[in-house]
């Protein structure tokens, strides 16, 4: 009985207790990302954005999402139910889930498992299934361009994305997340040779996430709001919530791969504990999710496939030659 | 071959030049003034000739102005005029129904540029807003009583207007 309760219970009891604690933040955080893309959108165009719904508006992701519950979920007759409701639930299974290998500070995490970035790979690449039931369970012609389009430019930047986190496991020497933010305590990668990297990085995760200027499977002006044209209620905010839930998940990438994860910038400032650091370095990188949005219009179609394949990817690959060439020659391998 | 300044060009979009300067364009605008007028609280101006809702306007004496001679519902494009005449006690011409159903209006104007003694006006007044259809369906008793509610305002429009053509 005793061995019961110290070998299962109450390392269940902490595992639940973290993924708790993880949920309600990255909820949270999406939600109120949700508000700060509105406010930083109204101030790029002259506008004050949400200000009624509480102080400053703070209130306005809970009025949201009460209104997004009471609406009405409807199911078009020609859909295949199953698959319909399926697609948004795994959209925000799978953001949420990749959380548990993300190191919030040294040690704070939920499972330190050596293949981290092996694990966020295949569970980021897993979304392009969500999108593609999606499109194809709404039988809605938009749904499913929406949702092809989807496909295609996700598993294209995927690619480059494989090869730029290549370049940082080889300057890191290891798979596990947490060791690659230790890597970086003489220099964030950012700021050494990966800086390329860095920002197509950064690119490739707008890309990733469906985000602008790579929105093309919500293009609204072009696909009446892509694969989730024919989703409301819950099962679009679900979607909804999924894909912000998604832009913190790679904020948080970013972080960790070439902004020193948990590090404090100067060690002087090291008395602040890491999870600030970290989180403050993911409001940067969100920040610039939503300026970039601000800012850029939409691709084209072609355009964005010419610059994931005929440049996204040839430069990651040189640079994956480039840092074994520095590393083997400076004598680290 | 390729000129200098094709290359340049190329230069800056493979250097994301161009994004950069775009990306801090946007960035100064975050810190301007905002054009937000913050409805309902703040109110954007309007001219003295802007047409919102209508009112049957009297005279000085409290006499109604309209003499039921129907130029306002000839002249009404969307016909959400309606009027009725008769006699009144002390034998003048008055309207006995004068409607005006706010749903047809356009608000044109063209009532209130027709009416010969100045009686149908369209006010300042843009915020009356119902929750059904049947309160927008107006009568004499509510045109007049809007006139004497805006009176004040409405005169002091009209004057502001006087002899701009």
């Amino acid at each position: 009985m005793d061995d019961l309760m110290t070998t299962y219970l109450r390392p269940l009891f902490w595992m639940l207790l973290g993924i708790g604690g993880i949920l309600a933040v990255v909820l949270g955080g999406t939600a109120y990302l949700t508000y700060a893309e509105r406010k930083v959108l109204g101030a790029i165009q002259l506008r004050k954005g949400p200000n009624v719904v509480g102080p400053f508006g703070l209130l306005q992701p809970m009025a949201d999402g009460l209104k997004v519950m009471f609406k009405e979920t409807i199911i078009p007759t020609q859909a295949n139910v199953f698959l319909f409701i399926a697609a948004p639930v795994m959209t925000f299974l799978l953001a949420l889930s990749a959380w548990a290998v993300i190191p919030f500070d040294a040690g704070l995490v939920l499972a330190n498992i050596n293949v981290g970035v092996l694990y966020v790979l295949a569970i980021s690449s897993l979304g392009v299934y969500a999108i593609i039931i999606a499109g194809w369970a709404s039988n809605s012609k938009y749904a499913l361009l929406g949702g092809l389009r989807s496909a295609a430019q996700m598993v294209s930047y995927e690619v480059s994305i494989g090869l730029i986190i290549v370049t940082v496991l080889l300057q890191a020497g290891s798979l596990n997340l947490s060791e690659i933010v230790e890597a970086q305590k003489d220099g964030w990668y950012i700021f050494s040779l990966l800086l390329p990297m860095a920002v197509l990085f950064f690119a490739s995760a707008l890309a990733e996430t469906n985000r602008s200027p790579f929105d093309l499977p919500e293009g609204e002006s072009e696909l009446v709001g892509g694969f989730n044209t024919e989703y409301s209620a819950m099962i679009f905010a679900l979607f909804f919530l999924g894909e912000y839930a998604n832009m913190i998940l790679m904020s948080a990438m970013t972080t960790i791969l070439f902004l020193g994860g948990w590090l404090p910038p100067w060690t002087a400032l090291g008395f602040v504990p890491g999870f600030v650091w970290f989180a403050l370095k993911i409001a940067l990188c969100l920040f610039v999710f939503l300026w970039v949005r601000g800012t850029l219009p939409r691709y084209r179609y072609d355009q964005l496939m010419r610059i994931g394949w005929k440049f996204f990817l040839p430069l990651s690959l040189l640079w994956v030659v480039v840092v074994a060439t520095v590393k083997m020659l400076a004598g680290g391998a | 071959m390729m000129n200098k300044a094709l290359i340049t060009q190329r230069m800056r979009t493979w250097l994301g030049l161009d994004i950069l300067a775009g990306m801090a364009l946007t960035f100064r605008y975050i810190f301007k003034p905002k054009v937000t007028i913050n409805y309902p609280y703040e109110k954007g101006r309007i001219s003295p000739r802007f047409r919102g809702e209508h009112a049957l306007r009297r005279y000085a004496d409290g006499t109604e102005r309209c003499i039921a001679c129907k130029l306002c519902e000839a002249v009404c494009p969307a016909l959400a005029i309606t009027i009725e005449a008769g006699v009144a006690q002390d034998g003048s011409r008055r309207t006995t129904r004068y409607d005006i159903d706010m749903t047809k209006c356009i608000n044109c104007g063209l009532c209130q540029e027709v009416c010969p003694v100045g009686a149908i006006v369209e006010g300042p007044n843009f915020e009356y807003a119902t929750w059904t259809h049947e309160e927008l369906l107006y009568d004499k008793d509510r045109l007049l009583d809007n006139g004497d509610r805006w009176e004040t305002v409405l005169a002091a429009n009209l004057e502001a207007d006087r002899g701009r053509g």
